[in-house]
């Protein structure tokens, strides 16, 4: 079974995470920029964040024959603070970049004028860079915040399938799909969404626009529940095809429209002897 | 020692190596007007720069240059920029840079190094911060191309060491490395000594590459004589691991 996991926050795990990864079929990842347990406060810490999502955590996740893409973008919750804001203006040399596939997370925290804003730019962003938008739709007031995303990214003029909004559940699923957007959900240990609960969402919309993740981070979670979903899907009488388009093409053909994900390309530390090592670091 | 500040060996020309290999016409077209636009005017280089690869693709074209490599070579030596301006455009592209962007620009230094221009102030020592930078960091890839011929040529003993020292603990064959010929000394080869105990005591392997340099100083005799002291020890893989040491090091 091959799987692409298209949220996860890699740069929170272990390396026992990416050998437990592989070992369930997980070949490879997108991680998003998002916030972190810990608020920044200065621009810089963002570039060094994004610096990590380009450099660091694409070197470890190919060592354990994971391939590592990610989406660059200032978070909702980090917009309302005006010392964080200069990273929107840096952000285009960020999306220049061969391994960002698209633009994300945006969305609403908190549902401000300075996330309204935020959102809004960063959507015409997208447009500009022919990227795809990953959207974070808010934990509070769930229902009305993606409604209003909804109305925000109709307004900016992206294509709608260019637009993936995640987090959702019961009663945000169907509007999603109904706008033509792709529609994403986060298998949580205990909170979002659960496995069983994800296999009656397939069965009653369908396979088409959905992306399951586990959007593993430095919160309770785990980064093995897209593997769990599809033994569940089997064991709900989903076919093996049925469980690669969720798990595998579907979120290659939404992170494909930004034409970047280059799956094929040789893993870049084909000459280490990580074998039976630990992540090479320089100093072991 | 090498004498320091003296300009590095120069890699091919990436113009030429460009010019040989078939490149895609809408590559070729593409790399031409991004030279053009970089000479009129510099900062252009910053939209263009991240976009190399995905424009020029990333095929071999020779033993030291891919395609991406090269154009993006090609792209900073049109930069119409010398000494301080120039150093703070590459800075710029380094700091904001994805390994291979960062990778590129420590490969194109040399190439930067020569080209001064008329009246142009050369670029010396100034990207030597770039070079500490990237042997901070734990990327192999960034690593091997700091110690090329730029950083060989002009980092001071202590910190060419190190930077030694650091390519054998990341597993980068020191064939890759620029300088070893001129400026491997008998303090590196005791340092690689010391490491060539520590792994023996360890009961593991040392990498064969390093032998040529531990054999040609002092540095020898006294690990052959640690070495035979370990051949005693009493874990097995110790013993072992210092009978293959010494078989390599004879």
């Amino acid at each position: 079974m091959r799987i692409f996991d298209p949220h996860i926050h890699m740069t929170s795990r272990t390396t026992d995470d990416y050998e437990a990864m592989h070992a369930v079929g997980v070949r490879a990842v997108v991680e998003p920029a998002f916030w972190l347990g810990q608020p920044r406060t200065s621009p810089d810490s963002f570039y060094d964040y994004f610096d990590a999502l380009l450099g660091w955590e694409p070197y470890r996740a190919a060592q354990f024959g994971i391939q590592h893409f990610c989406t660059i973008a200032l978070n909702p919750k980090e917009a309302n603070d005006p010392r964080c804001r200069p990273v929107l203006d840096e952000l285009p040399r960020y999306l220049a970049k061969d391994r960002v596939v698209a633009v994300g997370e945006i969305g609403y925290d908190s549902m401000t004028p300075e996330e309204d804003e935020a959102l809004a730019l960063q959507l015409g962003l997208a447009v500009e860079h022919g990227l795809p938008a990953l959207v974070h739709t808010p934990h509070r007031d769930k229902a009305t915040g993606t409604r209003r995303t909804l109305d925000v990214v109709r307004e900016s003029g992206i294509a709608p399938e260019l637009v993936l909004l995640d987090h959702l559940n019961e009663l945000t699923v169907g509007m999603v799909l109904d706008s033509g957007s792709w529609a994403g959900f986060s298998i949580y240990p205990r909170t979002k969404m659960s496995e069983d609960r994800m296999v009656a969402i397939l069965q009653e919309h369908g396979t088409d626009r959905i992306l399951v993740n586990s959007a593993a981070d430095w919160g309770r979670s785990d980064p093995l529940k897209t593997r769990k979903t599809a033994d569940a899907m089997r064991a709900a009488g989903f076919d093996d095809d049925t469980v690669d388009k969720v798990l595998w093409r579907n979120p290659v053909a939404f992170y494909g429209q930004s034409g970047r994900l280059d799956l094929d390309e040789p893993k870049p530390d084909e000459e280490s002897s990580f074998q039976g090592n630990s992540v090479r670091r320089g100093g072991e | 020692m090498a004498t320091l500040g003296m300009p590095a060996s120069v890699p091919p020309d990436p113009r030429t190596v460009l010019s040989r290999h078939p490149l895609e016409p809408a590559a070729r077209s593409w790399l031409t007007d991004a030279e053009a636009r970089i000479a009129a005017r510099p900062d252009a280089v910053r939209a263009l720069f991240p976009t190399a690869r995905r424009h020029c693709g990333r095929a071999r074209l020779d033993a030291h240059w891919t395609a991406d490599e090269a154009a993006r070579a090609v792209l900073l030596t049109a930069l119409p920029l010398t000494g301080a301006p120039l150093a703070a455009e590459l800075a710029g592209l380094f700091r904001h840079g994805d390994p291979a962007e960062q990778r590129a620009v420590l490969r194109a230094l040399p190439l930067l190094d020569t080209a001064t221009g008329a009246g142009g102030e050369p670029l010396a020592d100034l990207a030597l911060p770039l070079v500490r930078e990237a042997l901070r960091g734990n990327d192999s890839h960034v690593i091997e191309a700091a110690l090329g011929p730029y950083g060989a040529a002009r980092l001071p003993d202590a910190e060419y060491r190190q930077a030694v020292l650091k390519c054998v603990f990341q597993e980068i064959p020191l064939d890759r490395v620029a300088g070893l010929d001129t400026r491997a000394d008998a303090e590196l080869a005791r340092m690689l000594a010391d490491f060539a105990h520590e792994r023996v005591a360890a009961g593991r392997d040392v990498p064969h590459d390093i032998w040529p340099f531990v054999r040609a100083h002092p540095a020898r005799a006294a690990l052959t004589e640690r070495l035979t002291a370990e051949t005693r020890a009493a874990a097995p893989e110790r013993r072992e691991a210092a009978e293959r040491a010494l078989k390599a090091l004879r």
